[in-house]
């Protein structure tokens, strides 16, 4: 049923039981996921807040637009590739084998963890070649962003780390079934928001 | 029911109180009427809304309250109704917002032929700047300000160079003459308010800002800030004197071209030294201030706050009633024959040697410091040296029992109240951080600590 | 597999059933005790924000004999009581209290969704005004730039408070917005699925409707307020200038260039003004419901009543700009921003319609709940006209930073709200505690606080009309301001001070009746919604006992023409209800479908 016609509805007509134990409206899926969807659009707002400050803060005529490091490609790449080992994992969470579900997993978050240590080092490129937070607006904003969305990647690998330890403790699969799939589409979220970070702090 | 009576009473005190209420709109002096018409409208509108709901309430709590083998009706909805109800909503609305938006596109489309100024604000007063013969204002920048350009006027730029630039809270316009404002700011947010004129505008760092009215009445009226700019805000004042075309031009005429003010001979030193002879009388031969005499130390003191002083004495804003020792400065200073003659005056006490006052007074230093940190130090900063900026004096090093004398006098309005006093008014309210005069002293105290 | 009902934690709640006192009342997951641990942490906040009121109105009325306010004392006093009340005391109580209390009983459910982030919630948020009271403490103390922390003025040498006092305000936000995320993310997820069997969304009460749309309000706007307050603590503290232009502090060129104070405003208020129906809407939701239950009648137009909390909450989101009609911004905005505002008038003024149509034909008990909700129709009727003043853009010209913009917000959302919590807490005491509370110190406390707070802000508008500006330590002279404006300053804060002190009144009275109070029974108003009806009075941990209730109705069935009481709960089944011939009807004995 439509939320619109969920919502005209004359309910004191409707009288008895309606709905089965999922009450009507409800998604057909877990708690959890809908709470990670919700914080998925709250993180969205920031994330498009940041950027409108960007392109309003551009106007301005101070702004000096910053040359973004080459190894920022590479350390794209290595976030698709964490992105796609935790798909993976996910894969293998809802079919019947168990096999490479520890490579897929742990390695996506090694990965991830990878390319935060490259966005550290192009900060430190960065510093080293005098492109410094306060020297210019742009410079400003690249540290800002790239520092937020390193942020939140952090917070998944928190959550990522607590579900590894089990997983190497020797749990199985389906245990973590809901873990995996939380964390994949968290990591789907997160490269779609770098891919567009990326272009629009390397297109201006 | 008691609930029933009492809103009932509320309705109609409140239309009472509203016909009896001595609070009104002060009289217009710009050709806004069209707001004030608007403001009208909406009372009209939602006057009656306040009055027929809330009675209608009232009945409703009076006429339905619970009575013995009563029942309520059962009635989910009526949606005739509530569509009948929105629609005579809206039309109240519109009634209110097309006129709204019809002044506001008035407003916003400044009339061909609005003569210009600009509106300079700053922690925590006014300056004002108006285009020279040639109609237009030069290009400014905070990165110019100085305390000789103020106004951060580009020297380069040839339209600055016969812009009138009033480095002064009181401003003047013409009368029945369309303007329009230009808004800047140095630092922080503030809003040029004239309440006769009804219109309002934040003044941005950064960026221009505009507005536009028609002054329709001659007259003197206060300028506020209305955007909170730090602890000055209450007493940032200003004023405008809205006056016949004739007078304007003469007024204007009066005051310094930018380029003028830029190209001042340097003071004459020496001449000021020549005269130093009978100041030296109660100040002391090298300024250093002479208590028995009353006379409070002047060394040390920038150039242009003795300069203001010396003219505030000649003119009478000092040295009024009360002020004992300020009326035996007042014929002093009526020695200095001009201006020329009160510059080199100050030029020659800022060269005197500064070394610190002997300290007279004694207080809470912990308390005195409290106060000073939170209240005195914006203005007069950390170390006491106070800053042209904001036009506050030197006080670290200087006279202690004269610096407890004058903000005892600013707490008794003995001084700073006189209208030509500008920046006394504020003293006047920031002195009320000191309660009492242990308090002044405590502060005396922690300002001896400066040095 | 069983299928296990979604709102049932049962395997949960055993793990987590506390023994110990500390487990019971401290590190305790029981959504009922969190939302008297988050509503007695904001109202002890807000107690902190009414003393400063009464301190800077002592400063206002008597200028001449107060002398312990000194200027900047009054700015961090006008500064955090404007915080404090907004989003220490006003947010956190609705949501964090209200929202937590009411959502999973009148949902149906056995607690919240994540009941140990609903733990953390609370914890977090004390520790954001832990952070927020530190900054009395600090060298400087408090920031004094006003609760709208406008910069470049917020950290500069002018402001009292401009370093460690504004550092600890925007780190206190920045906690309190992970507070509140986790804490709204349990609401929402709550409403949504763990509903209990039957219970749909249109047979929510609105009072679940209100907090619901608010919660996801909040959870859209406060990210503004952080992406706001993580720019300026950079701005700050490394020196940034994404706020900042080039600016002179103290006759010296800073070292800030270019940056914009008209964009923190933008987001400010794209945070800010939702922020004012995030108050408004749980308020709106909590009166319907006492006005429905005391007035023995459905909410009138409950539909409408859903649309038109869905259409404020829509709208709220594109009339930020209308907070900065003087702001420097491009004037031509006005034109848009006023009509949205306007717009926002037609959905708010049905909700007013429909409470007073629930009024008509009722059968009105004056209780002392309905005594509030009545007062919050008087004042919000009041504070949303005045609005359409501020709103229609060219009438804030003369009007914006005067004490009518100051009058006009107390009114709407300082009074208004306030009063439907006192509605609300009289309301649900006997529930929360099983007790009532003193009915005649309860209607003293209504008096004083429903007039005197007219008496402060009816007048107070008249301030404004006449041009007296707000955030003004001291008025001084000018030419236009008479000498009766400051008599009636001194006025407003005498009925300032007895209204603060009324309050006590109310303090007294919950804690005293807690033990003294008469035994209220399970359903003393005789209200049909789901809360109610709860096997324990007040409930215990896991609300609903052996099995959870089914629900057959909508939480409006007052007077129903035919049956037998004048209101039938909402886990009544059809068959079951009781008309006038079926004399002995027990809710609980309907079991029949909750374990299936």
């Amino acid at each position: 049923m439509s939320f619109f016609k969920n919502i005209t509805n004359k309910s004191w007509e409707r009288k008895g039981i309606i709905g089965g134990l999922k009450p009507e409206g409800a998604f057909d899926t877990s708690p959890e996921k809908v709470a990670l969807s919700f914080f998925l659009v709250v993180a969205t707002v920031v994330f498009s807040l940041f950027t409108v400050s960007y392109f309003i803060r551009m106007e301005l005529p101070d702004w000096q637009p910053l040359t973004e490091p080459a190894q920022l490609w590479f350390n794209t790449g290595l976030l698709v590739a964490s992105s796609i080992l935790f798909q993976w994992a996910r894969t293998i969470a809802n079919s019947d084998s168990p096999r490479n579900i520890k490579t897929a997993f742990i390695g996506g978050g090694v990965l991830a963890i990878l390319f935060i240590v490259g966005q550290l080092v192009t900060w430190g490129n960065l510093q080293d070649a005098g492109f410094y937070m306060t020297s210019n607006p742009a410079n400003s904003f690249y540290y800002l962003l790239t520092g937020v969305h390193g942020i939140h990647l952090l917070g998944g690998l928190w959550v990522w780390s607590k579900s590894s330890i089990r997983l190497v403790s020797g749990s199985e699969p389906q245990e973590i079934k809901l873990s995996i799939e939380l964390c994949t589409l968290y990591w789907h979220f997160l490269l779609v928001v770098w891919l567009v970070l990326f272009a629009i702090l390397s297109n201006t | 029911m008691a609930l029933a009576v009492v809103i009932f009473l509320l309705v109609i005190g409140s239309v009472v109180f509203h016909f009896a209420s001595p609070w009104w709109f002060t009289n217009i002096a710009a050709d806004w009427g069209t707001i004030d018409l608007t403001i009208y409208i909406t009372f009209w509108v939602t006057g009656a809304v306040f009055v027929l709901v809330n009675l209608f309430m009232a009945y409703c709590v009076w006429k339905f309250r619970q009575k013995e083998g009563h029942k309520a009706v059962y009635e989910p909805e009526n949606v005739k109704l509530e569509m009948g109800l929105s629609i005579f909503t809206t039309i109240g609305v519109i009634a209110m917002l097309a006129p709204g938006l019809f002044v506001w596109a008035q407003f916003v489309n400044v009339p061909e032929g609005a003569a210009e100024y600009e509106v300079l604000a700053q922690q925590w007063q006014w300056q004002f700047r108006y285009p020279g013969a040639d109609g237009l204002l030069g290009a400014a920048d905070t990165g110019f300000v100085s305390e000789s350009n103020p106004f951060g006027i580009n020297p380069a730029d040839p339209d600055g160079q016969d812009d009138v630039v009033v480095n002064d809270p009181e401003m003047h316009l013409p009368l029945n003459q369309p303007v329009k404002a230009l808004l800047r700011s140095n630092d922080v947010l503030h809003n040029y308010t004239v309440a006769q004129f009804r219109v309002k505008m934040d003044l941005v760092p950064g960026l221009t800002s505009y507005i536009w009215f028609d002054p329709t009445e001659a007259g003197t009226y206060d300028i506020l800030c209305e955007e909170l700019c730090g602890i000055g805000h209450f007493v940032m004042r200003g004023s405008v004197v809205v006056e016949p075309l004739a007078e304007f031009d003469a007024w204007l005429a009066a005051q310094p071209t930018f380029a003028e003010t830029q190209s001042m001979a340097a003071p004459n030193v020496a001449a000021g030294q020549a005269q130093y002879a009978l100041c030296a009388t109660c100040h002391g031969t090298q300024g250093e201030g002479i208590q028995t005499m009353n006379g409070p130390k002047l060394a040390g003191q920038a150039a242009w706050y003795t300069e203001r002083q010396l003219k505030y004495f000649k003119e009478g804003v000092r040295g009024g009633d009360g002020d004992t020792n300020g009326q035996a400065m007042a014929p002093m200073a009526q020695v200095l024959a001009d201006d020329a003659a009160i510059r080199n005056m100050a030029a020659y006490i800022a060269t005197l040697p500064d070394t610190p006052a002997q300290t007279t007074v004694s207080g809470d230093v912990d308390n005195g410091q409290h106060i000073y940190d939170r209240n005195c130090a914006a203005c007069h900063l950390d170390n006491g040296d106070g800053t042209w900026y904001t036009d506050a004096p030197r006080l670290a090093g200087m006279s202690d029992w004269y610096f407890v004398t004058q903000i005892s006098n600013f707490r008794a309005g003995i001084r700073g109240l006189h209208r030509s006093d500008d920046y006394g008014e504020q003293m006047v309210q920031m002195a009320t951080a000191m309660a009492d005069l242990e308090e002044i002293e405590d502060v005396a105290a922690y300002i001896n600590t400066l040095r | 597999m069983a299928y296990v009902p979604l709102a049932d934690r049962d395997s949960e709640m055993e793990m987590h059933h506390p023994h110990t006192w500390v487990g019971k009342y401290v590190w305790c997951q029981d959504h009922k005790v969190i939302a008297i641990q988050y509503g007695s942490v904001a109202i002890f906040t807000g107690i902190v924000g009414l003393v400063l009121s009464l301190l800077f109105r002592l400063q206002l009325g008597f200028p001449e004999s107060v002398s312990f306010v000194d200027p900047s004392f009054y700015y961090q006093a006008v500064t955090m009581h404007g915080m404090i009340m907004v989003v220490y005391l006003l947010t956190a109580l609705f949501l964090g209290g209200f929202g937590n209390y009411l959502i999973p009983l009148m949902c149906g459910a056995r607690d919240m969704v994540f009941p140990f982030m609903n733990m953390l919630s609370v914890w977090v948020f004390l520790l954001s005004v832990i952070i927020l009271m530190a900054s009395f403490f600090v060298g400087g103390g408090p920031t004094g730039a006003g609760w709208t922390l406008y910069p470049p003025q917020t950290s500069m040498a002018g402001t009292p408070g401009h370093d460690m006092g504004l550092v600890l305000m925007l780190v206190s936000l920045a906690v309190f917005i992970v507070a509140f995320t986790m804490g709204g993310l349990n609401y929402v997820v709550t409403v949504l699925q763990y509903r209990c069997r039957g219970m749909t969304m249109m047979r929510l009460p609105l009072s679940v409707w209100g907090i619901f749309v608010a919660t996801i309000l909040g959870l859209f706007a406060f990210p503004a307020l952080l992406v706001a307050a993580v720019m300026m603590l950079f701005d700050t503290l490394l020196g940034t200038s994404f706020f900042m232009p080039a600016i002179i502090e103290s006759g010296q060129a800073m070292d800030y260039d270019g940056g914009s104070p008209i964009l923190f405003q933008h987001l400010f208020w794209f945070f800010g003004h939702p922020e004012v129906y995030i108050v408004a809407l749980p308020a709106f939701g909590l009166v319907s419901d006492v006005l429905s239950c005391h007035a023995r009648k459905n909410i009138f137009g409950y539909r409408m009543m859903v649309w038109a909390i869905i259409a404020i909450g829509g709208l709220s989101f594109i009339v930020w700009a209308h907070h900065m009609y003087v702001s420097g911004m491009n004037p031509y905005f006005g034109f848009f921003f006023a009509t949205t505002t306007l717009i926002i008038a037609v959905p708010t003024a049905l909700k007013v319609y429909n409470w007073v149509l629930t009024l008509w034909e009722g059968d009105i008990r004056m209780n002392v709940p309905m005594y509030f909700a009545i007062g919050f129709i008087f004042t919000f009727i009041h504070g949303g006209l005045t609005g359409l003043f501020l709103g229609n853009v060219v009438i804030d010209l003369p009007l914006s930073d005067t004490y009518f913009v100051v009058a006009h917000f107390h009114m709407v959302m300082g009074v208004s709200p306030v009063l439907v919590v006192f509605a609300a807490i009289y309301h649900w005491y006997p529930k929360m505690s099983g007790r009532m509370y003193h009915e005649g110190i309860a209607k003293l406390h209504f008096w004083l606080t429903f007039l005197g707070t007219y008496a402060i802000y009816l007048p107070m508008h008249y301030l404004g009309f006449l041009g007296v500006p707000r955030r003004y330590y001291a008025l001084g002279t000018t030419d236009f301001i008479p000498q009766s404006a400051q008599d009636l300053n001194a006025a407003i804060t005498v009925a300032a001070l007895i209204v603060g002190v009324s309050q006590l009144l109310f303090f007294f009275n919950i804690i005293w009746s807690l033990r003294f109070g008469e035994k209220a029974g399970p359903n003393p108003w005789g209200a049909a919604s789901l809360e109610w009806q709860t096997p324990e009075t007040p409930p215990v941990h896991g609300n609903w006992g052996d099995s959870l209730p089914t629900v057959y109705r909508w939480a409006y069935d007052y007077s129903v023409p035919g049956a037998h009481e004048d209101f039938i709960p909402q886990n009544t089944p059809e068959s079951e209800e009781p008309t006038v011939q079926e004399e002995h009807f027990n809710p609980d004995q309907d079991d029949s479908l909750a374990n299936v």
